[in-house]
């Protein structure tokens, strides 16, 4: 079977290809713009950060046989065959790998409890006051913009060295990125229940128990799982300020060349880490079916 | 207006046994489990040697650091910490563009309507999952012993921390891709490199554009802190002060940091909503 492909005369073709080469060639030099733009910033930036790619290239060597280094025993053996020399310190280090998951545990769930106590205040539909929406919504951004380690910096100096630190810096970094992702969950719910329970003469805090919090428990809950996740990997970086956890270990063998325990540590912390995700991503798909795991 | 009957109990509780005696195992089942999460979070207070007096001496010093903080006075050394400042968004933009650069390619191979066996596809993962488990920080240390103390550590290390992060997200991106396009390139006698470069690559550019942004904003948080371990940048700088408790220069540091951050959270939000269209970014 034969099919015509009607084309249409010279002429009629002639304007309409002129649009489409017009249209394409604005969208071209937008883009052709656009890239400069980029790549212009991109060179500033490279130089601001001493960026040297000589140095990289003589220094990569290094990086290979680095991890050739923390791969080697000190008297020249593989790691590997040598488990109980390379774990040497697995009492210790597994203690305070411990600590590391205790330190986020404690710090998530008080900052969920305050944030949970917050939210309420900094949610439009359920803010008692504007300005009191403006004041928790301006604090909590404080909370989540200064960096945990930065607060876990200053409060090592304020309570001592040690996990206290640690904990009330996560606490606090907690507070503010959960109180967010809680309160956009509250702006989220079907408003019908409150009303139905305020038309019932109802104060705010029973409004808050009896309409809000049953739509919004499973949400927070799961929002809150997977901060305990980021929480395990910030709370092993603690201890580089002395803030507790494992971190204080690794960065003593990084900076003394104890090569085969960096990689030891270094292996355990990554097969925490993998365990507590797949745990808490366990975790939430039993509580809350399968499309919750994002 | 007539009465409805009354509710026959008796029936009722015949046909809807559930709801009217729930088994004893599941009506304690939530207060057992906020019971335990609070049993441990207790032991955990203790075994992280919590005081009452510990936290009042405490709080009681923060105090007097938060009066010590105001107002807040760079001294004479403004100039070094915008110079840091710019060290610092140096570092995010460059670590993100590169990171970006190499995730691409490796997140094809990630991707599972791209390489269908899952052999291949596994070791890929892992390799990112286990690139991901490790902090930027740690990186920072790694790449501080292999090019010394610097800036240039700082945007290596958020390159590869963020190669893990970027592998994982754009090869979801990749799959989440309409197979429509494809087979329509592969109808019209196209090969697998061109049903990349004209089926999927459209479809995947602007989600991938908007992930880039919003890491470059995020990267700027990192990026201040990654000094703390002498990888450059205004983190440096904070950690310095801190430890020689010029307060004043560190609450002004801080207000650096919150200032440069909301500055590229705008310009990212702007440049995000002009790439993709006014939609939630996923």
């Amino acid at each position: 079977m034969t099919v015509a492909v009607s084309m249409l005369p010279e002429q009629q073709l002639a304007v309409l290809n002129d649009a489409y080469r017009k249209a394409v060639a604005r969208k071209r030099l937008r883009l052709t713009l656009a890239t400069a733009v980029f790549f212009a910033v991109l060179v500033i930036a490279a130089i601001g950060a001493e960026v040297n790619p000589g140095t990289f290239v003589n220094k990569i060597g290094n990086f290979v046989s680095y991890f050739d280094r923390i791969a080697t025993l000190e008297s020249g053996a593989r790691v590997w065959s040598d488990t109980g020399e390379w774990f040497w310190g697995w009492k210790k280090w597994l203690a305070l790998l411990g600590e590391t998951i205790l330190i986020s545990y404690v710090g998530t769930l008080a900052g969920a409890i305050l944030a949970f106590a917050l939210n309420f205040l900094a949610a439009e539909n359920t803010s008692p006051a504007p300005w009191l929406r403006f004041a928790v919504r301006r604090l909590m951004e404080f909370c989540r913009t200064v960096p945990d380690i930065v607060f876990a910096l200053i409060f090592v100096i304020a309570f001592g060295l040690g996990p206290m630190a640690g904990v009330l810096a996560i606490m606090i970094h907690s507070v503010g990125a959960l109180g967010k992702l809680y309160s956009e969950i509250v702006e989220n719910i079907d408003m019908k229940p409150v009303e139905g329970v305020r038309s019932t003469g109802a104060s705010w805090t029973s409004c808050i128990r009896f309409a809000v919090v049953p739509q919004v428990a499973g949400g927070f809950a799961s929002y809150t799982l997977l901060r305990f996740e980021i929480n395990v990997r910030g709370a092993s970086v603690m201890g580089f300020v002395g803030a507790g956890g494992i971190g204080q270990e690794l960065v003593v063998a990084v900076r003394k060349f104890f090569y085969s325990d960096v990689s030891a540590i270094l292996l355990m912390i990554i097969v925490t880490v993998f365990l507590i995700d797949i745990g808490t991503g366990w975790a939430r798909g039993r509580l809350f079916g399968k499309d919750a795991r994002s | 207006m007539t009465r409805l009957p009354a509710p026959d109990s008796v029936n009722l509780r015949d046909r809807y046994p559930d709801v009217f005696d729930r088994p004893l195992s599941s009506r304690l089942a939530i207060p057992a489990m906020l019971l335990g999460a609070f049993g441990i979070f207790v032991l955990g207070l203790v075994e992280l040697e919590f005081s009452p007096a510990r936290m009042l001496a405490g709080l009681n010093q923060l105090g007097w650091i938060t009066m010590m903080m105001i107002p807040p006075d760079p001294g004479s050394s403004l100039p070094a910490y915008l110079v840091a400042l710019g060290e610092t968004l140096s570092i995010a933009l460059l670590g993100t563009t590169l990171a970006a650069i190499f995730a691409l390619p490796v997140s094809l191979l990630a991707a599972r309507n791209i390489v269908p066996s899952n052999i291949f596809r596994f070791p890929v993962r892992r390799f990112l999952d286990s690139i991901r488990g490790v902090d930027t920080l740690i990186w920072a240390l790694v790449w501080i012993n292999v090019v010394g103390l610097g800036p240039f550590a700082g945007v290596l290390a958020i390159a590869v921390s963020d190669f893990g992060a970027f592998g994982k997200l754009f090869s979801e991106a990749i799959e989440a891709a309409d197979r429509k396009q494809v087979e329509g390139i592969r109808a019209s006698g196209g090969n697998t490199l061109h049903e990349i470069r004209f089926g999927l690559i459209p479809q995947v550019l602007p989600v991938i554009a908007g992930q880039v942004l919003y890491f470059i904003e995020s990267n700027t948080r990192s990026a201040t802190i990654i000094g703390i371990v002498g990888a450059g940048g205004i983190g440096l700088q904070l950690a310095e002060q801190i430890r020689v408790l010029e307060w004043q220069k560190v609450s002004f540091l801080i207000l650096m940091i919150l200032v440069a951050v909301a500055a590229i959270d705008w310009i990212s939000g702007k440049l995000r909503f002009a790439i993709i269209g006014k939609r939630a970014v996923i």
